[in-house]
């Protein structure tokens, strides 16, 4: 964020106006300008920092007939509660794992698909290779998810290979050792062309003429993507990596609640999907809004230094 | 330009052109499946094993009873509804907010700017949104698709930095004709950002076109349901039943079964259609959006 110079800064120096005078006529000068962000402080109060003031509730035995204020106070129960359910170690384990799953294999693959697509001759067939792999990004989840248990059904296709192969048939959906495999591969197969762009975009930042030169010193291509396309869209990379790892514990639950059911939630059930569970299905609501609270503090302690780290490597990665 | 090519730089053509075309058909084969699916006939889909690289048979009647069905109809229309009312309050409240966080002598700027972008940061949760929602009495009401999601605030942002790169200039002689914020907004601003609102009108109707977590907590009428919850239905819960009570039951799970293909196309058919057109404003999208994430 720019810290542009404030009105205040230069007059206050100049003609001592004090602080109340220039709220006064800023506000006289750009009425409208107030005007236009009316609706959109309004709705930042009231859709997001009204359920912050809502979360309270964490500390309470929140009763809806009771209301916000004139539920109970039970201080840190419904936190140590939590803590100390067996679930506490699941959900943290499966969302720790799904992340790190998707950071292993889900992050790499847009940047070989970007290096593939970049050494491609044909421009045609690059537009093409591009334009399909991009259009999963687009289809509902509600249509992927709905492909993904069809082709992974006992009689699917995947199971039709399987048996074709002399494998036997597993209803894969129904088995927790599989659950993180078909989530990350799917994400990936889901978002690998998208992710690409980004990549695409720094790589056609390079310059031409290191190519050339390092055509002249005889360097392979090989030699040519090793030296100075991967370090051409290294800074790239390691922003992406930094962001990523910010959102670390945030595996979002909609996927989840799609794919996953009783049967596998030993390893598919994380940290969002339970607080959705728990409130909205066992209406447990000061439980679930504490484990809510618990996941959103985690993920503003990681953004937090995600941001910084990132502000340290754009100052570093300007070689 | 014409440099010779060793025997391994051809052998790693080659090898590359495969490897694509292979991810190409694996991205696409999915999609071709449910379309050879959707035609195909029931009772011959449901004997065949194995990949289908051309339809069993060719049969609309899954067609038939999908569009025949009052509530792929009306949720069809809802959806619709949500996709234009959204994005156009999506749109209104985003340029809003950006062009009055674009200006640069603005005394409550920045503590403006940090109330809206400490949400990206830190959030009440999905609970006490829920009961937001609740006590302003819009549990069961169109309204609770549109108001909470009325500001993506990455696309805030995203905005605001599109407009903070048109030049000063432009506004500062409006402002001497005597253009008020309003004028300046729509005679210089807006005509200067045809790229960034398509991308805008892209980003936010696909979203509301492929949201369904919110319809399904906040709404409990059926009528009210946009087409993603009862996709869901039919595909997930298995519950083409409803569709098919004047087919004869010996029949029942061959139809239900091509009848998921069809509502699966569609579904999407809008989506795939409009694709092309939208293609071009990928890139910008992604990289406004990269700049200042």
């Amino acid at each position: 964020m720019e810290n542009p110079v404030t009105p205040i800064d230069v007059r206050g120096g100049i003609f001592r106006t004090s602080r109340l005078q220039a709220i006064k006529k800023d506000f006289a000068k750009r009425k409208l300008i107030y005007f236009m962000l009316l609706p959109v402080v309004a709705f930042y109060v009231v859709f997001h920092y009204w359920p912050m003031y809502g979360a309270i509730i964490a500390f309470k035995n929140f009763s809806p007939a009771r209301g916000i204020l004139g539920s109970e106070w039970v201080g840190y129960q419904n936190f140590q509660d939590f803590f100390r359910s067996y679930y506490f170690f699941r959900v943290l384990r499966n969302t720790f794992l799904i992340s790190i799953y998707e950071l292993i294999f889900g992050f790499p693959a847009p940047i070989l698909l970007a290096l593939l697509l970049n050494e491609l001759r044909n421009k045609w067939y690059k537009r093409v290779v591009q334009t399909v792999t991009y259009l999963p990004h687009f289809i509902s989840l509600m249509v992927i998810c709905g492909v993904v248990t069809d082709f992974l059904a006992k009689d699917g296709v995947i199971n039709d290979a399987i048996a074709f192969f002399g494998g036997s048939r597993e209803s894969f959906l129904l088995l927790p050792q599989w659950f993180r495999t078909i989530f990350v591969s799917t994400s990936i197969w889901q978002q690998v062309g998208w992710g690409s762009i980004i990549y695409l975009a720094a790589l056609s930042g390079i310059d031409q003429q290191l190519y050339e030169a390092a055509r002249m010193d005889g360097a392979g291509r090989f030699r040519q993507i090793w030296h100075i396309t991967i370090p051409g869209i290294a800074p790239t990379i390691m922003i992406l990596l930094i962001l990523q790892t910010g959102h670390m514990m945030n595996v979002g639950f909609e996927k989840i609640i799609l794919l996953y059911n009783p049967n596998t939630f030993e390893t598919a059930d994380v940290i969002s999907s339970f607080v959705y569970r728990k409130g909205l299905l066992e209406m447990n609501y000061g439980y679930s809004a504490a484990v809510g609270l618990f996941n959103s503090l985690i993920n503003f302690t990681l953004l937090i230094l995600a941001n910084w780290a990132s502000k340290m490597a754009k100052q570093t990665s300007l070689w | 330009m014409a440099i010779r090519r060793t025997w391994g730089e051809k052998w790693f053509d080659g090898v590359n052109i495969a490897v694509l075309f292979v991810l190409m058909a694996a991205t696409l084969y999915p999609l071709i499946y449910v379309a050879f699916a959707s035609v195909s006939d029931p009772s011959l889909f449901v004997r065949h094993s194995g990949l289908l690289l051309y339809p069993q048979g060719f049969t609309i009647e899954a067609y038939k009873l999908v569009l025949n069905n009052p509530m792929i109809y009306i949720s069809y229309l809802n959806t619709l509804l949500y996709v234009v009312a959204g994005t156009v309050l999506n749109l209104a409240m985003t340029i809003l907010g950006a062009y009055a966080l674009s200006r640069k002598d603005l005394y409550w700027k920045n503590a403006i700017t940090l109330v809206i972008v400490f949400t990206m940061f830190f959030s009440g949760g999905l609970i006490p949104l829920y009961f937001t929602v609740m006590d302003l009495g819009l549990l069961n009401n169109r309204l609770a698709l549109l108001l909470p999601v009325a500001i993506n605030t990455m696309n805030l942002i995203i905005m605001r930095t599109s407009f903070l790169s048109i030049p000063v200039d432009l506004e500062e002689s409006a402002t001497i004709d005597g253009a008020n914020d309003f004028t300046i907004l729509q005679r210089v601003i807006l005509p200067l950002s045809g790229p960034i609102i398509a991308v805008m009108i892209l980003y936010y109707g696909v979203a509301h076109w492929n949201s369904w977590f919110n319809a399904m907590i906040f709404l409990r009428d059926r009528e009210l349901y946009p087409l993603q919850l009862i996709l869901r239905e039919i595909l997930l819960s298995n519950s083409t039943d409803t569709m098919m009570t004047d087919v004869s039951s010996v029949n029942k799970t061959p139809v239900g079964e091509t009848i998921k293909y069809a509502t699966i196309i569609v579904a999407t058919i809008p989506i795939l259609f409009v694709y092309p057109f939208l293609q071009r404003y990928f890139v910008k999208g992604v990289m406004i959006g990269a700049l200042k994430g």
